[in-house]
Order: structure tokens, then sequence, then C-alpha cells
């Protein structure tokens, strides 16, 4: 039987590998009789989406825009390069 | 390249910065490094001079700030020495289950999930706010793992690690995460 401690790595870990076959059984009996590794599982992968959704949020947000500062710096940086070249 | 390609390539910055500038961030979460990812692309494009106007040049910026972005990340995962396989213990760690059974003691406690457009802006800000209080190396891999979608081959590889250092270290940081959340979100 596995701990509450096992099945917490087994449920994170489930989110980056493929479970073995007994590892997934096992699993899945904890989990049947464990209601706070339920919860800890169904949070663990909500905060997977969650943080996918504010990758999206982030990208598509047009107030979100380079500096002026740091546009100012790269345009420096880009024409120094074409200096250099020519 | 002709002359009216080269003319523009000064028009990058200005066309495709912000754009840019919105990918790194949306995957490093901090502005500084982000600029630094932008800046990097752009000069990396120019000097290589290796556009042939095979894919619309946002397309092609965006493959090598791909790239930018993980050679950051490795970066700044260097400059925390990791000690091998023998990761020490996060402080808090051992507070979750107890010594003898490894059942809970911290037990996880019940949230709502956020629900309307507002409090989901509020769980974003909580939830950027607990991935800066992870310790560095916890957030980077964090962040390669779940935002740049990284697999775990690749993780191994630009990070130098074992797959299982990968497993723990990804365990760490969603276990220090879920707590912070738990005590942030669910006290409101």
């Amino acid at each position: 039987m596995l701990s509450c401690k096992q099945s917490s790595q087994l449920l994170s870990q489930s989110l980056d590998r493929k479970l073995l076959r007994r590892e997934l059984i096992a699993l899945r009996l904890h989990l049947m009789l464990c209601s706070m590794c339920r919860r800890f599982g169904q949070q663990v992968a909500g905060i997977r989406l969650l943080v996918r959704r504010s990758r999206q949020q982030i990208e598509q947000d047009e107030a979100v825009t380079l500096p002026t500062e740091a546009k100012q710096r790269i345009a420096r940086a880009l024409e120094s390069l074409r200096t250099q070249r020519t | 390249m002709t002359a009216a390609a080269e003319n523009n390539q000064h028009e990058w910055l200005v066309e495709y910065g912000d754009y840019l500038y919105r990918y790194a961030l949306a995957r490093l979460r901090d502005p500084h490094l982000a600029e630094d990812a932008v800046q990097e692309t752009l000069v990396a494009a120019i000097q290589n001079n290796s556009y042939e106007g095979q894919s619309a040049p946002r397309t092609w910026l965006t493959g090598i700030l791909k790239h930018k972005i993980i050679d950051l990340m490795r970066r700044q995962m260097r400059e925390q020495p990791l000690d091998g396989d023998n990761l020490p213990e996060e402080p808090g760690m051992d507070d979750f289950f107890a010594d003898d059974d490894g059942h809970w003691i911290d037990k996880p406690q019940f949230w709502t999930a956020p629900e309307d457009e507002l409090e989901q802006k509020q769980f974003l800000v909580i939830l950027q706010q607990c991935m800066d209080r992870l310790p560095k190396k916890l957030a980077q891999i964090f962040l390669m793992r779940e935002v740049h979608e990284s697999d775990n081959e690749e993780i191994c590889k630009e990070l130098e690690i074992s797959p299982t250092n990968a497993w723990v270290m990804l365990y760490r940081a969603r276990m220090g995460l879920r707590k912070c959340l738990e005590l942030n979100w669910l006290g409101k």
C-alpha cells in the first residue's frame, strides 16, 4: 500500500512521465481510499492549467509592450552591428 | 540579401519587438530577462543574416527566440549550482508528511476554483507571487516544464541533471506552489 507521501510523488510524476502499470494500479488503489490525495492530485493538475492560461494571457495582452528604454538600447545595439558590418 | 530585405531588418524591432517581448515575458516571467531575450534574438537574426523569406519574419524570429529563452533559463540555473543528485531537503518539505507512515500532516485544504474573470486575474497575480517565492532553481525548472512545455528529456539535457533529479525538483516546486496558493488564495 502506498503512503500519501509516495502517492503525492507519483501524482506529480504522472504530469511528467508515463507511470508504469504497477505504479498506476497502486496509485489508483490509494486514490480510491484517500480523499486528501485525490484533492492534491486535482490541485496540482489545476495549477498546470492555470499556469498555461496565465502564459496565454500575457502573450495576448496588447498592453504589455517592450519598454521604451529597452527599445532604444536594442536599437543602439543593432545600429552598432550594422556599422561594424559596413 | 537584397537591398529591400536589408531594409526590412531595420523594421524588425519596431514591427515585432512588442510581440517577441510578450512571448518571452510569458515564459521567463522576468522583464529584464525578457528584454535580454529580445535583444539577443534580433542581434543573432541580423548577425547571421540568414533570413531567406521562407517563412514570415515573425515566425522565423520566434524560432530564434525559443532557443534564446532556453539559453537564458539554463544560464539562470547554472548560477544556482545543483548538488548533483544529492539535493538538500528544502526547508519545510518534511512538514507535509508524518515521518513514520508518510500520511498527510499538513492536509491539502479545499479550494474553490476562481470563478469569474476578476477572480481569475487575482488568482494569477497570487500564482505569480508564489512562483517568485520558490527557490530560484525550482522556479526555473517549473517554468521550463509547465510554461515552456519542455519534456523531461529536454530538461535533463539542458540542465545536465538525471531524470530522477528532475522529477524530485518538479515535485518540490509543485508542493511549494500548492502550499503557497493554499495560504494566499484560501485566505482571501
